[in-house]
């Protein structure tokens, strides 16, 4: 790696790391769903994640580097998922989710799986999210946002995009799907009489302004961080479309 | 694509540098309360405090750097791992 994409690389992460502050962006704060919802939300991410572990384990067995490829991913999520980036043309704050990203260098299961430990101490240590809803969080973030990142970087390829283009739609997409997640858990858990529709697109809405250009940041971040990897381990990126077989 | 990409770069530095002139008294607040407590607030659930609440004194600031520390320490064994110097490399 150049000495100048590695003082890079150390900048995005210090700011990040350092940048974080509680409570930000996609993630449902403690207390804002009720204990059904936040049960409700656990049972559908819970399988995801145990598949995510048991995919880890059979291919720990045949792919040496995978953990190491796993521990990488994991701390660039934690980081991106808790970074607050300014966005100018909406006046407010908000983070990107990196699953996108991470479904695409490890695949979606293990990409879950990464979600859930940054959520989990994201909730435990700085304020960001919370432990009731945690679920919640799991699912958006982790389980919506990296099926949706995989499956579009997938049909891309299939279309002929080239692998850029395929990598910025996979973060694109990721993004916006899973603020559209957060929305439907918020809609779906604070309905104020009934009114399901009015309230989910309300949310939607009043997240476009910041999530709009926000995936698009994201979606240059993907195709980044595949080509890097696509360049330097070429092996590495051809192997979680095999995912699938196991 | 060059074209493509400088063409999108452009519009997202207009768009930024217009955003940069309209909003100059923003005060970049979280979509979490511009968004989520809104909403929640509308409908009777409020967010409630952290049951870990690590945001009084410098506690925040020791996780942050604990954090830091860690992720940091983890990341680079890692990338180093992955992405050894291409000297170590031709060694291997």
């Amino acid at each position: 790696m150049s000495r100048p994409l590695e003082m890079t690389v150390f900048a995005v992460v210090a700011v990040g790391v350092l940048g974080c502050q509680s409570a930000y962006a996609m993630h449902v704060s403690e207390g804002i769903l009720t204990l059904p919802w936040a049960g409700f939300w656990f049972a559908l991410s819970i399988p995801f994640v145990a598949l995510g572990l048991r995919n880890l384990r059979l291919r720990s067995e045949r792919e040496p580097h995978i953990k190491a490829l796993l521990g990488l991913v994991g701390a660039g999520v934690f980081v991106i998922s808790c970074l607050p980036v300014p966005v100018p043309t909406a006046g407010t704050c908000s983070h990107p989710c990196g699953t996108g990203m991470a479904a695409i260098l490890v695949g979606p299961l293990l990409s879950a799986v990464v979600a859930s430990v940054a959520l989990t101490l994201q909730a435990l240590f700085l304020a960001h999210g919370g432990l009731t809803t945690l679920g919640a969080n799991i699912f958006s973030m982790g389980v919506v946002g990296s099926f949706t990142g995989y499956g579009a970087f997938l049909l891309a390829r299939k279309l002929g995009a080239p692998w850029a283009v395929a990598a910025f739609f996979a973060g694109l997409l990721s993004d916006w799907a899973t603020y559209a997640a957060t929305s439907l858990i918020l809609a779906a858990g604070l309905q104020p009489g009934g009114d399901f529709w009015s309230l989910l697109i309300g949310i939607l809405v009043a997240f476009v302004p910041t999530q709009v250009p926000l995936g698009v940041l994201e979606g240059f971040v993907s195709a980044g961080a595949y080509g890097f990897l696509r360049s330097r381990r070429p092996e590495f990126v051809a192997l979680p479309a095999k995912e699938g077989a196991s | 694509m060059r074209p493509l990409i400088a063409g999108v770069a452009i519009i997202l530095v207009l768009l930024t540098g217009w955003g940069c002139v309209s909003v100059v008294c923003a005060e970049w607040e979280g979509v979490d309360e511009a968004v989520v407590k809104k909403f929640a607030e509308q409908a009777g659930r409020p967010p409630r405090e952290p049951y870990i609440n690590t945001t009084r004194g410098d506690l925040l600031l020791f996780c942050f750097l604990l954090a830091g520390t860690v992720g940091g320490f983890a990341g680079g064994y890692y990338f180093r791992e992955l992405f050894p110097p291409k000297s170590k490399r031709t060694h291997d």
